[in-house]
């Protein structure tokens, strides 16, 4: 299945598959498909990929021309999203920032917020970290306690973060905080924008499962940031922060969708020289996972051709995540299973063949940008109507 | 790329949900349930006269409206919703469709205006004891005379076969698997209605003795038209099964606001709550199936057909199964009685799940058409 919108889209499609295939060379070639969105592996060579895109002018195809977008619209954003992730190029180290916080600050932003940081975004200049965890604050996101103070022009902040997706290598963050000291809960919240390059900003890498130090804790004591680098309004942080999360839950699934099928080829591939074809029980599951993935593919198509056709995304636009992150597991376990004893072999210095590392990492699927146990309860509550968790 | 729908089909989603919805209610459902025949006559009329849905997605010039299955998707959707009792299944799925690919334009042309207007109720009959759907299952024998075929043997699970008046009959010449056309008064025809678990979709045992029929298309040459015949109707089964999921999950929910238990709803306990969000997950997850086979179908891509098909029998089966049960879970004690109409829908999953071949037999397609 191929996406088509017509002439005009096809010659965006096709000057970009051109371009991929004259650039995606060398070493950015050798990285084909290694990342992800919680993978921190062969960081540089990523970030070098990233700038190579940005000197061609494709990030942000959406964006607006003043910001240094191409002013694409977005159709051209799912052509991008698709083809980019066709060519299997490397996953971007700029992610966070071109996905998550460009779309807030466009929706959101201040026009000299904008003015400021979306350039920077897209020439790969800037990289940004999103600090909404705690330690005592992962799914019950309202309880931040992370304090922010008017001192004159500038805020004073306070607090520790976790779970800093690329933390070490970010620039700067956008912090959920709380403003009003006498709050409950997501009133009195502020969204701030904040320069880790100051004393007051501690980063320490925290080491994952799959041996990376992809995520970093993040200490704040009396770090500054200006007035006016509030995002949405003072108090209003809440509605910031779920704006993004929406998007999160959103992007990232249609790359993810096109790696997914790539491993259901490859566990086939894998059953088929392993003559684990004849095995009924293996069979039924194999197919099964080859259903998942074309489920996946079709339930975006889904809610591509609604976004574009100006309709708003039906219920299973949010029950995507709870089926691939769940799906995705059971393809990781299977392909191990399939493995056997050469899947748990790994190189020097714990170094994780795609297969394995992809099985691993899906453990976060789960967890990350709401866990599904949080999507239960969302799909329950927002889609369903039933009535609401207990909460004191 | 069109993988959404457009206003006319949301209009006749909503004319079609109406119709049904007085049509098709829960105590006609019943007393169709336990009706021998199943079936209203009237409303079939009505089905045909008012909304054209009989001949929704016959070509025009076989006196339909040449829709397309998107279309055809909807009403079924709407169908398995409302549980609708009767032979729309048999005749629209099954010989609408089995006419439609057998290679005989003279047949169409005679046969399809009285399937597409409402007048004839059609069905294929094609399984035997054994309830095989594929090639080797067929055995019922025809041998030529000097005036026409003649059928000999014993057909069984027929959808509506003791109410169509027109038989679709799968048989077995020297030549391989041919289809034949059977009128409901042929001699040496007999009709056994079967008691069936599922009692919203009636069976029938047929059994031919020396019975005339007429050959559609060539000898021996009906075999790769059944198999598109059954792909294309397991995809249609699948958008009923959908409605079906979709209406016990409306069930469920409407029931775990209102039902208190330790002082609250029982929709607020996350055992509950989350089997609901795993319901709609299951039912969204069976719709991508069920629309993009039918996507597949309008797309004319016959590669890409037999994959969804096979993709959307297994899935969408296995979803309506789970969710009908777990709707009777979601009711408690209440669920399990004759009383409430979660039964009803747990059946119809069972027999749906079978109907055209199990969910492993479509695995088994899907499995070796992408040479697993
Ligand atoms: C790889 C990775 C990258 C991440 N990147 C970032 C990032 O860049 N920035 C950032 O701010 N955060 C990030 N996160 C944090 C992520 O958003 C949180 O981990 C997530 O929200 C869960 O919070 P927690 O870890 O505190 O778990 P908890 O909330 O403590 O959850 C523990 C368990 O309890 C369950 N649970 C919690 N509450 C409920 C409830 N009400 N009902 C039922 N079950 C419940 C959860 O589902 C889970 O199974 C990242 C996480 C991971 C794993």
């Amino acid at each position: 299945m191929e996406l088509d919108f017509g002439p005009a889209v096809r010659d965006f499609r096709d000057e970009l598959r051109d371009w991929l295939a004259r650039h995606l060379v060398g070493e950015f070639a050798e990285h084909r498909g290694v990342g992800g969105p919680t993978d921190g592996e062969a960081w540089d060579v990523r970030l070098a990929w990233d700038r190579e895109l940005a000197a061609g002018n494709w990030l942000g195809v959406g964006w607006p021309r003043e910001y240094g977008g191409r002013g694409l619209g977005l159709l051209e954003e799912i052509v991008f999203a698709y083809e980019y992730a066709r060519a299997n190029a490397p996953y971007r180290a700029t992610v966070n920032a071109l996905d998550l916080l460009g779309p807030m600050l466009l929706a959101m932003g201040s026009e000299a917020q904008k003015k400021r940081f979306l350039p920077p975004i897209l020439a790969v200049e800037a990289l940004w970290g999103q600090g909404f965890s705690e330690p005592g604050a992962g799914s019950d996101l309202a309880s931040v306690r992370t304090r922010a103070e008017r001192d004159g022009d500038q805020w004073v902040v306070s607090g520790q973060k976790v779970w800093t997706s690329f933390g070490v290598h970010a620039d700067w963050l956008y912090v959920l905080t709380r403003t009003d000291p006498d709050s409950q809960r997501h009133k009195g919240l502020t969204l701030l924008l904040l320069p880790t390059d100051q004393p007051g900003v501690e980063i320490r890498p925290i080491r994952n499962l799959a041996g990376q130090d992809e995520f970093a804790e993040v200490f704040l004591s009396d770090a500054r940031t200006d007035a006016d680098l509030v995002v949405g309004e003072v108090g209003q942080g809440w509605r910031t922060a779920m704006a993004t999360l929406g998007i999160e839950r959103g992007t990232t699934l249609l790359p993810q969708q096109l790696t997914f099928e790539r491993e259901a080829e490859a566990l086939i591939g894998l059953a088929r020289q392993r003559g684990a074809l004849d095995d009924p029980m293996l069979r039924r599951r194999i197919v099964d996972a080859w259903i998942s993935v074309r489920i996946m593919r079709t339930t975006n198509l889904r809610t591509i051709a609604e976004l574009t056709a100006g309709r708003t995304p039906g219920a299973q636009a949010t029950t995507a995540k709870l089926y691939a992150s769940t799906r995705h597991q059971r393809l990781g376990r299977l392909a191990m299973e399939l493995a056997g004893p050469a899947g748990q072999i790994v190189g020097r210095d714990y170094g994780l063949d795609t297969r394995q590392r992809s099985f691993l990492l899906s453990l976060a699927e789960t967890v990350y940008g709401g866990s599904s146990e949080i999507q239960r309860n969302i799909i329950g509550e927002q889609l369903l109507g039933l009535p609401k968790d207990p909460r004191p | 790329m069109d993988l959404t729908f457009s206003e006319e089909q949301d209009e006749l989603r909503k004319v079609v949900r109406s119709f049904l919805a007085k049509h098709s209610d829960e105590a006609e459902v019943r007393r169709l349930a336990a009706d021998p025949l199943g079936h209203d006559p009237a409303v079939w009329h009505r089905m045909a006269g008012e909304l054209g849905l009989q001949g929704l997605a016959v070509p025009e010039e076989y006196g339909g409206s040449g829709f397309g299955y998107v279309d055809l998707g909807i009403v079924f959707e709407e169908a398995g919703r409302a549980l609708l009792c009767g032979p729309y299944f048999a005749t629209v799925a099954l010989a609408a469709e089995a006419l439609l690919r057998c290679d005989d334009e003279e047949a169409r042309r005679d046969l399809l205006p009285g399937l597409a207007s409402g007048e004839t109720v059609a069905t294929l009959a094609l399984t035997e004891e054994d309830g095989r759907w594929d090639e080797a299952g067929i055995r019922l024998t025809a041998h030529g005379t000097t005036d026409g075929w003649r059928l000999t043997g014993v057909k069984t699970y027929v959808p509506d076969g003791h109410l169509a008046d027109l038989l679709l009959v799968a048989a077995r010449t020297p030549a391989g698997v041919s289809l034949f056309a059977v009128d409901a008064g042929a001699p040496g025809l007999t009709r056994t209605p079967l008691p069936t678990l599922d009692q919203t979709r009636k069976q029938a045992r047929v059994r031919c003795a020396d019975t005339p029929a007429r050959l559609l298309g060539a000898e021996g040459a009906a075999w790769p038209a059944l198999a598109r015949t059954l792909a294309t109707a397991s995809v249609l089964l699948a958008a009923e099964q959908v409605g079906g999921a979709a209406a016990t999950l409306d069930a469920a929910v409407a029931y775990a606001k209102i039902r208190e238990q330790y002082g609250r709803p029982i929709g607020s306990f996350q055992g509950i709550k989350h089997k609901c969000a795993d319901m709609l997950m299951e039912i969204e997850s069976a719709r991508s199936a069920a629309y993009g086979a039918l996507w597949a179908l309008d797309g004319g891509d016959e590669t890409e057909t037999a994959l969804m098909a096979a993709l959307a029998q297994t899935y969408c089966s296995e979803a309506f199964s789970r969710v009908a049960a777990d709707n009777i879970q979601v009711h408690g004690g209440i669920g399990f009685t004759w009383e409430h109409p979660a039964h009803l829908y747990l059946k119809r999953a069972q027999s749906s799940e079978v109907l055209l071949g199990s969910p492993a037999y479509h695995r088994e397609l899907l499995a070796a058409r992408l040479g697993i």
